[in-house]
């Protein structure tokens, strides 16, 4: 007789052909604790089944690169034995449902697995988007998403440095929440999770196993629907003092020799944990169930296996050390429980009450999940669109204003004054939130590491490769401009339904243009993760591949701001400036626009002027510099205007375009710096064959911009700042 | 001078007030965990910010009643010297060493950036660096940083001189803008503040230097 129906087959997110499968890897019909554990390792969050073929097309290779995809994060070398671990990784779907606890979840994930491989976590970056403002819900998951992010990274004393919020229609139902760990590890301290040794102990730390999250990674790899709120306990809820001393206790037993192997329990929790650990070290392992320290009475072998309770580990210790590691653990208040033993079957036997529950063979779930090569289509390209048929604004400075003031241009303080973004004590001043990338020194050392998220969704849409290659070359670009090398990026790609042909071939084109722009920059992919099924009731997401990027710097002397430093010095402008207005900020927000391809990325003028600007900086010829991106030349100076509080007089320097175009198009491979002798720095310009003018000088309170138009800095800051904390303290919204 | 910041569950500010204070005396600071009975052959003792027991009860109230804080009303009750900061200070609070309580802040929302400070008093060991009245700036960065005290007992620490620092624009609800407080003794401070946060210029400013810089002049005279 068979349990296992075909509608218990549907509900477990399987197609007829994965079943299939299923019973030709068990050579019988699975119970349903193995239905389960398949359901989990063959979700779409666990297997990136539709995303692997292209994410395999990624460069993740360079000199500095000591661990790529494929691990809990990447690593990179930064010499004098630091290495610098991080990710990023969504918290989408649960951040949707329960604003607060999906996005504390998910800022407690992405530090466990950047801890859990040996580092201190140093620095939290998270990438936002939220619906339209006007949209129902938004405020109230603006306000869920921002607490749950500061309760959860303030507790664990790691700066929330940076990071961007967007507002735009196509996020209604599906709001995007990225966080970013960077953490800090000594290269020859580094800990892995293939799992060795046959007979030695597999080891249990942490918070206890609950029902929470149970088929979590299911969810976030299925459509939302109307009814997706029942969906609530599959939400997790997160502990940040737990995680606290979880990192405390288990950094403290890394700089022990104890370790084989250490995994977190993150999505599908116990399972994944389990089964990536041994396969990754070619064993099997034997579970006692028992033995789990769990949060409720009666727990099921599926519910262990399936719980995503937070603040878990899985270890495997050396023989012999578990009392010294207990010891560790019972410091910290955690429990330590020694669950199962190493052995040589390729099986994962699970036993719960003296009989044995579940017996799976490990490589075909874990490394022969399903691989799918789906249908894709290219998006159309659009035909260009000439700045002369833009319309002109009344008035420049007042389109300033409105660009600086609207919800996608205005400051995001309001957010990022409840991250603690000081603690650790080295987070330097230029690299305080609200620039071009946040700047960490690394601790009692003269070098820092540069940090920034980036991508612009609305590029993207309108052509996938060149909006793939404009946000590895922004990460690129605003690292760059604080002086620092870039190094890496991890990349978070947030899609729609993989199953829509348009859909896939979105992410066809993202993984085409960033992986052009990653081996024209130098700047490797090293770690992370894919987002689909982004969608309610059939409406797909802006196609939103967030770039998180850093990068080194030596001597954090050396690196510069964005805001200008003093009156008198000298406005010029690096790279090419053709006045592009398709899909740009100006289109949108002044005229209610979309239209026209995004600006072409040139990666060898993106590099050539990048290479050229930090050299600059660091020879100390250059007092200040700033990236232009949205809303081009004109919001660029602004915001190095109100960063100081020093204006600037620009000259029209529009020559055949019209000044709109000139001031507010969004030509890429383009810097903004300041400097005292700008005589010398056209020179070495014109010698790197880098096209720079000089366009003005800093000075007064105001802006002013060709033949009289005037702002004042002070008026541009007020429309600046004004924007969300009017917005979230609208009096119908109640906390 | 030998001066020790107390590790809780949960501290997080332990590091950057150890290296805050080494960098004033010049010799290596200890920590010693809160489980610890023993405090002795300490000038200061340094209590932390951060969240100790998560803040899953009242801020501090746990931390209060480890096993450590009967040795720190013991450090202070001889004469010793002790500094609070953020969490710190609302430890001492809820130990009774230090007069009122810290709320929630005013507008429910944790708060992290520079503020302006003004000097109340600048003729104790811990802000001599200071001048009276002098406008200074330290970051903040709390949920819980609203000062109260009823209006007797507020009435007594600002007849007394107990108050320290004084916000220049209230950040948070605390009443009389009160930013820091001394003991009746003028041996123990909590402030919300965090001068440990600013003592080298690459973090945006020195004003918290000054005051580390006096407790160790005073403490190893």
């Amino acid at each position: 007789m068979s349990n296992i129906t075909p509608e218990i087959v549907k509900e477990h997110g399987f197609t007829e052909e994965e079943y299939r499968m299923v019973l030709d890897i068990m050579g019988r019909e699975p119970n349903m604790t193995e239905l389960g554990i398949f359901s989990v390792m063959w979700s779409e969050h666990c297997s990136y089944k539709s995303s692997k073929k292209w994410l395999k097309t990624l460069p993740t290779k360079a000199p500095w690169v000591i661990c790529g995809p494929g691990e809990n994060a990447g690593i990179i070398d930064i010499g004098d034995n630091d290495a610098v671990i991080f990710k990023m990784e969504s918290h989408n779907h649960p951040s949707y449902i329960e604003p607060y606890q999906g996005a504390a979840t998910g800022v407690g994930g992405i530090m466990r697995d950047v801890f859990t491989m040996g580092a201190r976590p140093i620095a939290n970056l998270n990438a936002l988007r939220f619906g339209s403002p006007e949209h129902a819900k938004t405020r109230h998951l603006v306000h869920g998403v921002v607490e749950g992010i500061g309760g959860y990274g303030n507790c664990m004393g790691v700066p929330t440095v940076g990071g961007e919020c967007e507002f735009d229609p196509s996020y209604d139902g599906n709001i995007l929440v990225n966080a970013m760990c960077v953490g800090l590890a000594q290269a020859d301290n580094i800990f892995y999770c293939a799992a060795a040794g046959v007979g030695n102990p597999v080891v249990y730390v942490g918070s206890k196993t609950g029902r929470d999250g149970i088929h979590g990674a299911t969810m976030a790899s299925a459509e939302f629907t109307e009814d997706s709120e029942e969906k609530r306990p599959t939400v997790q809820v997160g502990d940040p003092f737990t995680e606290k001393l979880l990192l405390e206790a288990c950094l403290e037993l890394m700089a022990t020799d104890a370790i084989v192997a250490i995994q977190d329990m993150g999505a599908a929790g116990l399972t994944s944990s389990s089964f990536e650990m041994a396969s990754k070290g070619g064993t099997g392992i034997d579970m006692q169930l028992d033995a789990v320290p769990q949060r409720e009475p009666n727990m099921t072998p599926y519910e262990m296996m399936l719980s995503e309770s937070q603040e878990r580990m899985l270890m495997v210790l050396k023989p012999g050390k578990e009392e010294m590691a207990k010891a560790i653990f019972e410091k910290w208040e955690l429990d330590f429980a020694i669950i199962g033993t190493i052995t040589d079957t390729g099986r994962m036997r699970l036993f719960h009450k003296g009989e044995m529950v579940a017996d799976l063979p490990i490589d075909p779930l874990a490394a022969a999940s399903p691989e799918y090569d789906r249908p894709w289509v290219p998006t159309p390209k659009r035909a260009a669109l000439d700045p002369a048929t833009v319309d002109a604004p009344l008035s420049i400075t007042a389109a300033l204003e409105t660009l600086v003031g609207s919800h996608n241009g205005c400051s995001k303080r309001w957010i990022w004054e409840q991250y603690d973004h000081m603690v650790m004590a080295d987070t330097t001043a230029k690299g305080r939130p609200g620039g071009d990338a946040a700047m960490v020194r690394i601790h009692g050392k003269k070098k820092a590491l540069a940090m920034t998220s980036d991508v612009t969704p609305r590029y993207v849409f309108a052509d996938p490769v060149e909006g793939g290659k404009q946000a590895v070359a922004e990460a690129y670009r605003n690292i760059t401009a604080t002086g620092a090398t870039p190094m890496a990026i991890t990349d978070n790609m947030n899609f729609g339904n993989p199953q829509r042909p348009e859909i896939m071939g979105q992410f066809v084109g993202a993984c085409e243009g960033m992986s052009a722009a990653c081996l024209a920059l130098d700047f490797p992919v090293i770690s992370g993760n894919v987002s689909l099924y982004n969608e309610t009731n059939g409406a797909g997401i802006l196609p939103t591949p967030t770039i998180g990027g850093v990068g080194l710097i030596q001597d954090v002397d050396q690196a510069v701001g964005m805001a200008f430093r003093a009156a008198g010095e000298a406005v010029v402008l690096i790279g090419e400036t053709k006045g592009h207005l398709g899909s740009s900020q100006y289109l949108q927000e002044t005229l209610d626009r979309k239209d026209g391809p995004p600006p072409p990325v040139d990666l060898a003028a993106e590099r050539r002027n990048g290479d050229f600007v930090r050299a600059q900086i660091l020879s100390g010829a250059v007092t200040a510099c700033h990236d232009l991106s949205d809303g081009g030349l004109g919001v660029g100076v602004a915001e190095m205007a109100m960063a100081s509080g020093i204006g600037a007089k620009i000259e029209d320097l529009s020559g055949a375009l019209p000044l709109h175009a000139w001031i507010f198009g969004e030509d890429q491979a383009r810097y903004l710096v300041t400097t005292r002798d700008a005589e010398a720095l056209l020179a070495a310009a014109a010698a790197a064959g880098v096209p720079a003018q000089k366009i003005g000088e800093t000075g007064g309170a105001d802006l002013i911009i060709g033949a009289g138009e005037t702002i004042s800095v002070a008026a541009l800051k007020s429309a600046h700042e004004e924007w969300m904390p009017e917005y979230m303290a609208h009096p119908d919204f109640e906390e | 001078m030998k001066a020790c910041v107390i590790v809780f569950p949960a501290s997080n500010c332990d590091r950057d007030m150890k290296v805050a204070l080494e960098q004033s005396i010049g010799s290596p600071v200890d920590m010693v965990w809160h489980r610890d009975t023993e405090l002795s052959g300490y000038d200061l003792v340094a209590i932390p910010g951060g969240f100790s027991y998560g803040d899953y009860l009242r801020c501090g109230a746990m931390a209060a009643r480890s096993p450590i804080m009967a040795e720190v009303v013991k450090h202070a009750e001889r004469g010793g010297h002790v500094l609070g900061v953020c969490n710190g200070f609302q430890i001492l609070c809820e130990s009774g060493l230090l007069p009122g309580v810290l709320m929630r802040n005013a507008n429910l929302k944790f708060i992290c950036k520079d503020v302006a400070l003004k000097v109340e008093r600048a003729d104790t060991p811990f802000t001599n660096g200071y001048s009276q009245g002098q406008i200074i700036t330290y970051p903040v960065a709390h949920h819980d940083g609203n000062y109260f005290a009823d209006d007797e007992t507020l009435k007594r620490i600002e007849g007394e001189g107990q108050v320290a620092l004084r916000y220049v624009k209230n950040p948070n609800g605390s009443r009389n803008d009160i930013a820091g407080v001394f003991n009746a003794k003028g041996n123990v401070l909590g402030m919300m503040p965090h001068p440990e946060r600013l003592v080298d210029p690459l973090q945006g400013g020195i004003d918290g230097k000054p005051l580390f810089d006096a407790l160790v002049k005073h403490l190893a005279a």
